[in-house]
């Protein structure tokens, strides 16, 4: 076998691009550039941890299966807590992505964890949605009538049914937060990745300006 | 020469300051437990809503003359959804467009849903030994359109007098042929439980779809009004609420927002121009480190100076 077959090779070639792209020291950093050091960098790891425990709680409610929470006190009670930590998560994924805008933090390279973020941020809004769906309960039936106009109107519910309560709870518990979940992963790593950006460096514009 | 080609809104400067020392792993525990905490706390204190469903049952009980009506409406077609269009049934002029997009048409009828049949008829005939309600529903359908037209007419124009007497629905309509019986036997049908089951069980014994008993639910009168007292109808936000004043989808103010304002909330086709507006917006969003003019904002905005304060004071210092 020569060289020159091995290095055509789909997997070597695979390989040698991922080699070196995320050492430990980089994926696992013991320190950071000194301007890391604001409150608004707590938010993404709060919308990180926050996604942890919605899907934690899920995970409770999916052991007794669906109808459990409505006449269990227990069940009832992590029902609450999942609301909640959805309520946490949305208000930190909000200022997190704010705050990330105001820093510009698409800079030198980072435009696709930007985009990764904003299709979390849709896909994680079609998951609350669905869950609001599928509760069973008089919201349910109330939110998903009045839904289903909206997305009618752009042709896709005829095959995204909202009123279909089967549907809407798998693509609640399967299909969105797998897409949350593998979103998630790619855009942490791309930050792992490139590191955090940095400020902008107002001395460097006046200078192109001049 | 590199300096010149800089764009400072796509491009980032290298960093040639400090590092301090930082401990990710312990931040993120810190984090998930103070997460935690905020959770518990508020699951404990304000705790999450549950209102029971209502059925068809509830429904014909609470407010029989309504449910009536409602199936009326369903037999000679006014409902909303008997009208609905695409998806659900093929009424011309009744789709949304974007524009020259007809979206909601191209796709065309793919839950196919005939209000008379699925909602009255069909339910009816599933009924056994009731010699009376079969022979006026073979009547029924032996009937060209234009008797059923003129019998629907009489009994609707009768109908502002309708009156519930001992669970009966009694109607003072004359040449109204079989519609009072099939209105009557279906509104007992109702009362009983039995439409609620009919409705869910027409794709066989196992289901979970409840297309036809929410759209027949929601041509009521009476699931709106119970919403309007859970403040939950569009012109209240209603999609940031959930029942009981709990928030609801608070992230989606934007969207709510559109349909308290022209055009969006006097359009026959508003869903459709929201849907397209929001659609456009989150493009935007998405594409913000390609857009130029709307990726300088940060810069430009300055906030970032609030963010890195501490780093532009020590450059201020040096
Ligand atoms: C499930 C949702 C999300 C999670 C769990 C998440 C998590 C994170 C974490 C842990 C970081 C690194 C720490 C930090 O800089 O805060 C980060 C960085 C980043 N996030 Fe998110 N994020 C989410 C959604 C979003 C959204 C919606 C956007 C924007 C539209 C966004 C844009 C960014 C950007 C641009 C960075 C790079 C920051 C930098 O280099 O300074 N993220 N995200």
């Amino acid at each position: 076998m020569s060289t020159s077959e091995i290095d055509r090779q789909w997997t070597t070639r695979l390989r040698r691009r991922v080699e070196g792209k995320l050492p430990p020291e980089k994926l696992l950093p013991d320190t950071q550039p000194t301007y890391v050091s604001s409150w608004i960098y707590v938010f993404g790891i709060a919308t990180m941890c926050s996604l942890g425990v919605v899907i934690g709680t899920g995970c409770i409610l999916a052991l007794r299966g669906p109808q459990w929470w409505h006449g269990s006190d227990y069940g009832h009670f992590i029902n609450s807590m999942h609301l909640w930590s959805v309520e946490i998560f949305f208000f930190c994924m909000v200022i997190h992505l704010w705050g990330k805008f105001a820093m510009a933090a698409w800079r030198g390279g980072r435009a696709l964890t930007w985009m990764t973020g904003v299709v979390t941020f849709l896909v994680s809004i079609g998951a609350g949605f669905t869950g609001y769906v599928s509760q069973s309960n008089f919201d349910s039936q109330w939110i998903s009538t009045q839904a289903k106009d909206g997305i009618n109107s752009t042709g896709a519910g005829a095959y995204f049914n909202v009123l279909n309560m089967g549907q809407m709870l798998m693509w609640h518990i399967v299909l969105l937060p797998l897409g949350a979940i593998v979103l998630t992963g790619m855009h942490v790593l791309m930050v792992r990745i490139k590191g955090v950006v940095p400020p902008f460096e107002e001395e460097a514009e006046t200078e192109v300006a001049q | 020469m590199r300096k010149k080609s800089f764009r400072p809104d796509v491009d980032a400067p290298a960093w040639k300051g400090g590092y301090s020392p930082y401990d990710i792993i312990k931040e993120g525990t810190i984090a998930l437990v103070v997460i935690l905490v905020l959770t518990l706390i508020m699951a404990v204190v304000f705790g999450s809503p549950d209102e029971k469903a209502i059925t068809v049952k509830t429904w014909s009980n609470a407010d029989p003359i309504d449910f009536a009506t409602t199936a009326l409406s369903e037999l000679n077609g006014t409902s909303v959804s008997a009208a609905y269009g695409a998806p659900y049934n093929n009424t011309p002029g009744a789709s949304q467009t974007m524009g020259p997009l007809k979206l909601e048409q191209w796709v065309g009828v793919r839950i196919p849903i005939n209000s008379a049949k699925d909602f009255v008829i069909s339910p009816l005939k599933s009924l056994p030994d009731q010699p009376v309600l079969d022979q006026q529903l073979k009547t029924w359908s032996a009937a060209s359109t234009a008797t059923k037209n003129t019998w629907l007419k009489s009994y609707a124009k009768a109908s502002t007098n309708m009156k519930i007497v001992k669970g009966q629905v009694v109607i003072n309509a004359t040449n109204a042929g079989p519609v009072p019986v099939m209105i009557n036997d279906l509104t007992q049908m109702a009362r009983s439980g039995a439409l609620d089951q009919a409705l869910v069980t027409g794709h066989g014994f196992y289901t979970t779809d409840y297309t036809k008993p929410l759209l027949f639910l929601a041509d009521s009168q009476y699931l709106g009004d119970l919403a309007q007292k859970q403040h939950l109808t569009g012109e209240q936000w209603g999609m940031m609420n959930e029942t009981g004043s709990y928030p609801g989808q608070a992230w989606l103010w934007l969207y709510t927002f559109w349909y308290q304002i022209p055009p969006f909330n006097s359009s026959s086709s508003g869903d459709a121009l929201v849907f397209a507006t929001m659609g456009v917006l989150s493009l935007l969003l998405l594409f913000v480190p390609f857009i130029p003019g709307l990726r300088s904002v940060p810069r430009k905005l300055k906030i970032y100076r609030l963010i890195w304060r501490e780093h532009y004071r020590e450059i201020e210092k040096v």
